[in-house]
């Protein structure tokens, strides 16, 4: 099955007027094996493109949650290999976007990552530890093999970084709804509104950091954003339906995702 | 010493030599170490935290209030000390920088005043450190106590438990101590967490960090609120043998008071420097940790804790946990800058293991009536191979960081287990 890229599936969401649900997992967690099912459960939901974590040992600007499935998944054996494997054997139309921290794309090496990348079907990257000004190497590399740099935009940036970062960015820009780590959280800040209206592009807006309802999807949809990023509330429930002594089936994780998911995406029906 | 600037002219024309010839030069960039590996919502107050340093590190104020706390709360400057016995025994010359003798117990004072201060300039009410076995939280809680900051130190929680006494010692300086369960729980993962907590909280947070590590300007404002150790030195080994000397060692983990003597000789190529890292159990690695904490010796190159330099990796990029039998040297990256001296060769990298830093902290001990820090033993454990080897020359230095005070009981527990 061919695999959508960034622009074009944004593009044919902004057609319907409709907004996307960016559903992130962590690859490998708890087992590869599992991650095509878990991926396909999303995707049923309504998930327009799928962010796949690869685990890193220090994961600085993720929360606990996010963490301790990068944990798992590193104890269940996956390698920057087996990941880019499973990316591309993962039978779906949704674009793909990798979502790392920078050691160990460099360790791989940057060129031949992104090639890999791209010869898995994965659409995009997210280092969230590579701000512009370090990722100039990298950028090369996504240009030349046709990748989306996606860079992140947080409350704290000021203006003028804002637009060095948009000149850089590609795919989507990610919006940092909050000051902290990646996890969910009860309510939608009134900084997300605020840096909704602050940052001005043709680039489709992705909110993330901290959405888990269908009714916060719903908010951030209606302050101007394009997309929303769930990442934590997917990732608990694979986490409460994993483990010894834990009583659930695959079969129901999957059917959670599926729902969390659908929820999500009828937030973001509504026009902005 | 009247320490009135923190950089002295000599030394800017040396960096701009050694920056002169780099490619890739940047922000914050050794070579091609170092620069700002950080997330987004850190890169204003990275901004911040320099324009704040630029500001203040030439300010007379700042300047005249930060040395009347070196001398009268942290009691420097520090003696350089000769070493009679330990001289005769290797039949060279040897002095003991004796930062042993700093308040607290370790040259780890020196950077916490200074960025302490600095905070409070810029106007900052809170304080987070990390620390490993405690000394970097100590020292944060020194200070924290005494300028009126909210401070909370980040520790894994398998150091709580292996340092109980330095915790207790930080919360009676009214410092809150959290400890950090996630990762591998102990230092590196306290770093993490002090990372995440600044994201949350930077408008008001100051994040103290205890090494030359971390995303730029870290490694470089704590190299020169520790060069003090290096510019006292010049001043006193010039005043008793009237030539500077032939060899400075210091042990080395992140590397702050390798840093802090060795940056005011970075110019005087004469001078030989050397940097002792923890060899641990051997230079070895199973596949999930490293038995040793020696990251200019046995690493690769990576990105670690905001900054390029060498760290202790497997082949995907996995950080891997390092080992060594003292606390202040177990870590699996090491400074920036001092990565870039060593590969161009201006340090020289070695290593001492466990056995042989536990011989240094007995030997000296006997032959000088000082207990050395296990940190320190590491550099005194190369002083007794070098000179053995005669590669040292008449006169050297050797840091002696801190004292051991706080080790007994590990070196207690480690003869108990020879005897067995």
């Amino acid at each position: 099955m061919s695999r959508q890229n960034l622009s074009g599936k944004f593009g044919e969401l902004r057609a319907k007027a409709e907004g996307a649900l960016i559903g992130y997992l962590m690859a490998g967690d708890p087992s590869p094996k599992t991650t095509p099912e878990l991926v396909q459960a999303l995707a049923r939901g309504g998930a327009d493109v799928i962010e796949l974590g690869l685990p890193f040992s220090d994961p600085v600007a993720d929360g606990p949650t996010i963490q301790a499935a990068g944990q798992r998944a590193l104890a269940a054996g996956l390698d920057i290999e087996g990941y880019f494997e499973l990316a591309e054997a993962l039978d779906t139309e949704v674009p793909l976007v990798c979502m790392t921290y920078y050691n160990p794309v460099f360790r791989y090496g940057p060129e031949r990552f992104v090639e890999r990348a791209a010869k898995a079907g994965i659409s995009g990257l997210i280092v969230p530890d590579l701000p512009v000004e370090e990722a100039a190497e990298l950028h090369e590399h996504c240009k030349k093999h046709g990748l989306d740099l996606i860079f992140l935009v947080a409350p704290t940036t000021p203006d003028a970084r804002v637009r060095k970062i948009l000149e850089k960015g590609s795919g989507f820009v990610y919006l940092v709804a909050r000051l902290g780590v990646t996890g969910a959280r009860a309510d939608v800040s009134n900084s997300t509104t605020e840096l909704l209206s602050r940052v001005e592009t043709d680039l489709p807006k992705a909110v993330g950091f901290g959405i888990s309802t269908g009714e916060q999807a719903a908010e951030v949809r209606k302050a101007g954003a394009d997309a929303v990023i769930v990442g934590s509330a997917f990732v608990k429930i694979i986490e409460e339906g994993t483990g010894e002594g834990k009583d659930v089936t695959e079969r129901d994780v999957s059917e959670r995702l599926e729902a969390l998911a659908r929820e999500l995406k009828s937030g973001m029906l509504g026009t902005n | 010493m009247t320490g009135t600037t923190i950089s002295e002219p000599h030394v800017k024309k040396q960096e701009l030599e050694l920056s002169s010839g780099l490619k890739n030069g940047g922000k914050g960039k050794y070579g091609k170490y170092g620069g700002q590996y950080a997330p987004e919502i850190l890169m204003p107050a990275l901004e911040e935290l320099e324009e704040g340093y630029e500001q203040y590190k030439n300010d007379p104020a700042f300047l005249r209030e930060l040395d009347s706390y070196l001398k009268d709360f942290a009691g420097r400057e520090t003696p350089l000390y000769y070493a009679r016995n330990l001289s005769k025994k290797y039949g060279t010359k040897v002095y003991l920088k004796r930062e042993d003798l700093v308040h607290g117990g370790a040259h780890k004072l020196n950077n916490a005043l200074g960025q302490a201060l600095l905070a409070k300039y810029m106007g900052k009410s809170r304080l987070i450190a990390e620390t490993g076995a405690g000394q970097h939280g100590t020292a944060t809680a020194m200070v924290g106590a005494n300028l009126g900051f909210e401070t909370i130190v980040y520790m894994g929680a398998k150091d709580v438990k292996r340092q109980q006494m330095n915790a207790y010692r930080m919360e009676l300086m009214g410092t809150e101590v959290r400890p950090v369960h996630s990762g591998s729980a102990t230092l590196k993962d306290a770093i993490n967490e002090a990372m995440r907590d600044w994201v949350t909280n930077v408008g008001n947070t100051h994040y103290l960090i205890g090494s030359v590590v971390g995303p730029h300007p870290y490694p470089m404002i704590v190299r020169d609120f520790q060069s003090v150790i290096g510019r006292e030195v010049k001043e006193q080994v010039l005043e008793k043998e009237g030539r500077l000397p032939d060899s400075i060692i210091a042990c080395a983990g992140g590397g702050s008071n390798a840093m802090g003597i060795f940056h005011p000789f970075v110019g005087d190529r004469d001078v030989r420097l050397i940097a002792v890292e923890a060899g641990g159990k051997a230079l070895k690695c199973t596949e999930k940790a490293a038995l040793h904490s020696a990251c200019l010796c046995a690493g690769e190159e990576g990105v670690l804790h905001g900054a390029r330099t060498k760290v202790l990796q497997d082949k995907n990029g996995q950080i891997l946990e390092s080992e060594s039998i003292s606390a202040g040297l177990d870590y699996s990256g090491v400074g920036p800058e001092l990565a870039y001296l060593a590969e161009t060769g201006r340090v020289t990298a070695r290593y001492a293991t466990d056995d042989e830093a536990l011989e240094a902290f007995h030997e000296l001990s006997r032959l000088e009536g000082i207990i050395p820090a296990l940190e320190s033993s590491h550099a005194l454990a190369y002083l007794k191979k070098a000179a053995e080897a005669g590669e040292l020359g008449e006169i050297t230095i050797v840091n002696l960081s801190g004292r051991g005070d706080k080790d007994l009981d590990t070196v207690f527990q480690h003869m108990k287990g020879d005897l067995k």
